[in-house]
């Protein structure tokens, strides 16, 4: 039995809680959060070792592995304290906001030797594996363009005040829902070089943005956009979808269905006809020992588990890949606050200001004159 | 359980309808295509299109609606009042709660807001809170009671033979070893509202045991029951040795598999269970309502 303890009770705590307990690999051990009332529930009714202190419990406990599902400013010090006691460790996302003390974390895990991943449950979407298995057999030639979208029905309404609504400790659609957009980009395709044209909006929220728009460069020349917003009723819970577009076709995949276009004739080693082929969840997913909402939620741990009995290290959400998210939405946040292009409009047209604006293309100026 | 509940419990324990009238299609759900749900969400819009699909139905000889506690199903609700004579024989079984209501409102809000914000009123819930004590050592049932309550609400006046907790709460509760909930749930839901619990799961078999250690007898579970084992944990030959050796009174969805198996297929692999009580389908129109009707009549007769 691999003998694990979690930190953190909120949403994602409770769901891994739930999915790690009936594991029949695992004993959950205990379990620790700073807030009295979620703990004081599943102490009197679940019959868990409850903790308040996260190192008092790692000191304490004989331990394999630890589930760490803090808001994000906390991700630092509790996985060092874990990776210093030896012990695998799987991380919620985003990752590490500091991206400097990330990248110590992940060198010290990968030294050590110790199983890491961190909760990117969309690599272990049946729909978005195939999408990745298609692009790596090559089934629609050349890449020019990966366009990934998250939306959904978060902020509504001008108010909210948790951590998610708070940037410095992880808040935010950028790292919420952009995040998982941009960890899909670089499972399928790889990480971009450099981004640009990066919106990050309000619609409701004070503090953060609930809009998240920017545009990935790849030294072959191929390109990404990405596209995020929280605060889209018109979605009853968060949607994701990718879309590839090659020399030879296209492949658009979502939760629930992968549709693939095959422009040149058909490829029969994988199964595709020229034009539309369609796959769905219901043949691409496979069996979980337990669900709750969802299989990838249940896949991911159950990889997890399997890593660490295996003894295999590469995992399929290392902190490494995670480190590459954080890195792509600092890039992102840093581009945002770059200056634009701006209108200024040539000498004698309209009512504007005659400015001679020097990113005002000369070409545009030769047509307007 | 004591002697009085045990035996209401007995003697008002009926056989759940054989087929029962689902919800998805209403409200956007669809496991298989996100387009197509996009596309009935459009579609039923308009509370009238939902209500001329359930009068369908109901014309067809389908009783009872399965519906989640969503806020629209509250103007069908009304519809329902405003019509007695028209419906005097509809029957809600009410599934609770409407859970993205409460995850994206956790998100937003984090867990303890959340449930405050969906309490009829402020008063109740910080009446357990006062004196400093925590939730737990207040009243879990309490609170459980107020949001069973709080989801009922809509379905004043109406009949509610059978209450069902949703599979991502009863799974999540399942999953934590939080039998109470369980308990809390069914007292209720009897006590209250004079009607037997339901439970709708994704881990049936993981379930029963449960249900059966807590005294739950006979429980009527739903749970996807399908040919090909879509989210059917535990897997089919799980679920079949359960649905025959086992007694509860098991709820089929998703029999189709969101398409994926052809409808005579299909209902035949469950028609063929004889324990299977009931079957529950959503449909978008009369055609498709009347022809899978049928298929369960007939084959329900000569299984």
């Amino acid at each position: 039995m691999i003998r694990v303890a979690l930190i953190g009770l909120g949403k994602m705590g409770l769901s891994h809680h739930a999915i790690i307990n009936p594991h029949p690999d695992v004993k959950l051990v205990a379990v620790c959060d700073s807030s009295g009332y979620v703990l004081d529930i599943l102490n009197k009714y679940v019959g868990i070792k409850c903790h308040t202190d996260y190192k008092k419990m790692l000191a304490e406990e004989q331990l394999d592995a630890v589930f760490i599902a803090t808001p994000s400013r906390f991700h630092g010090e509790m996985v060092r304290a874990a990776l210093d006691m030896n012990l695998h460790v799987f991380c919620e996302k985003p990752f590490c906001l500091d991206l400097t003390d990330g990248q110590r974390l992940m060198e010290l895990a990968e030294s050590k030797g110790l199983v890491n991943q961190v909760g990117y449950h969309y690599r272990f979407v049946a729909t978005f594996q195939e999408m990745k298995r298609l692009v790596d057999a090559n089934a629609i030639g050349r890449i020019h363009h990966i366009r990934a979208e998250a939306y959904g029905p978060v902020v509504l309404k001008p108010k909210g005040s948790t951590w998610r609504t708070s940037r410095s400790e992880g808040g935010g659609c950028l790292y919420d829902y952009a995040s998982h957009g941009i960890d899909l980009v670089n499972y399928i395709v790889g990480r971009p070089h450099s981004v640009g044209g990066t919106v990050l909006s309000k619609v409701f929220s004070r503090d953060v943005e609930d809009e998240v728009y920017s545009t990935f460069y790849y030294p072959d020349g191929k390109t990404g956009q990405i596209a995020a917003n929280w605060s889209d009723e018109s979605y009853r819970k968060m949607s994701t979808s990718v879309t590839i577009w090659g020399a030879n076709g296209k492949i658009t995949a979502d939760r629930q269905e992968v549709h693939i276009y095959l422009r040149d004739g058909s490829n029969e080693k994988l199964n595709l006809s020229k034009g539309w082929n369609t796959r769905y969840t219901t043949e691409l997913t496979g069996e979980v020992w337990y669900y709750l909402r969802g299989e990838e939620y249940s896949a991911q741990i159950d990889h997890f588990i399997q890593s660490i009995k295996s003894g295999c290290r590469d995992t399929r959400s290392t902190f490494r890949s995670a480190l590459e998210a954080d890195l792509v939405a600092a890039m992102m946040i840093q581009d945002a606050k770059n200056s634009h292009v701006d209108a200024a409009f040539p000498a004698g047209i309209g009512s504007a200001p005659a400015k001679k604006g020097k990113l005002w293309p000369s070409f545009a100026r030769n047509l307007l004159d | 359980m004591p002697a009085k509940t045990f035996l209401n419990y007995y003697l008002k324990e009926s056989k759940v309808e054989r087929i029962l009238f689902g919800d998805n299609q209403f409200f956007g759900v669809n496991h298989m295509s996100e387009e197509k749900a996009r596309a009935q969400a459009m579609k039923f819009q308009d509370i009238k299109a939902i209500i001329d699909v359930l009068d369908a139905a109901y014309d067809e000889g389908i009783k009872v609606f399965m519906c989640t506690t969503h806020e629209r199903i509250g103007e069908v609700c009304d519809h329902m009042r405003a019509h007695p004579e028209r419906y005097k024989d509809f029957q809600f079984y009410p599934c609770m709660p409407y859970a993205h209501k409460y995850a994206n409102a956790v998100t937003e809000m984090g867990i303890l807001e959340a449930l405050k914000s969906f309490l009829p009123e402020e008063g109740a819930f910080n009446a357990m809170f006062k004196g400093g004590m925590s939730l737990a050592q207040k009243d879990v049932e309490g609170l459980g009671q107020l949001l069973i309550d709080a989801e009922m609400k809509m379905f004043h006046d109406l009949q509610t033979p059978v209450i069902f907790l949703q599979n991502v709460v009863t799974d999540l509760l399942l999953g934590l070893d939080f039998k109470e909930a369980f308990r809390i749930f069914a007292d209720h839901v009897k006590n209250k509202y004079n009607a037997e619990p339901g439970f709708i799961t994704m881990n049936m078999p993981k379930l029963l045991d449960v249900l059966e250690e807590l005294g739950i007898e006979n429980p009527i579970v739903c749970s996807n029951i399908n040919k090909i084992g879509f989210r059917m944990c535990g897997g089919v030959d799980a679920y079949e040795n359960a649905i025959a050796k086992r007694h509860f009174r098991p709820v089929a969805m998703s029999v189709f598999a969101s398409g994926a198996i052809a409808p005579k297929e299909a209902l035949e692999y469950v028609c063929q269970q004889e324990k299977i009580e009931s079957i529950v389908f959503g449909a978008s129109s009369r055609g498709n309502i009347r022809q899978t009707k049928q298929l369960i009549d007939q084959m329900s007769s000569y299984a």
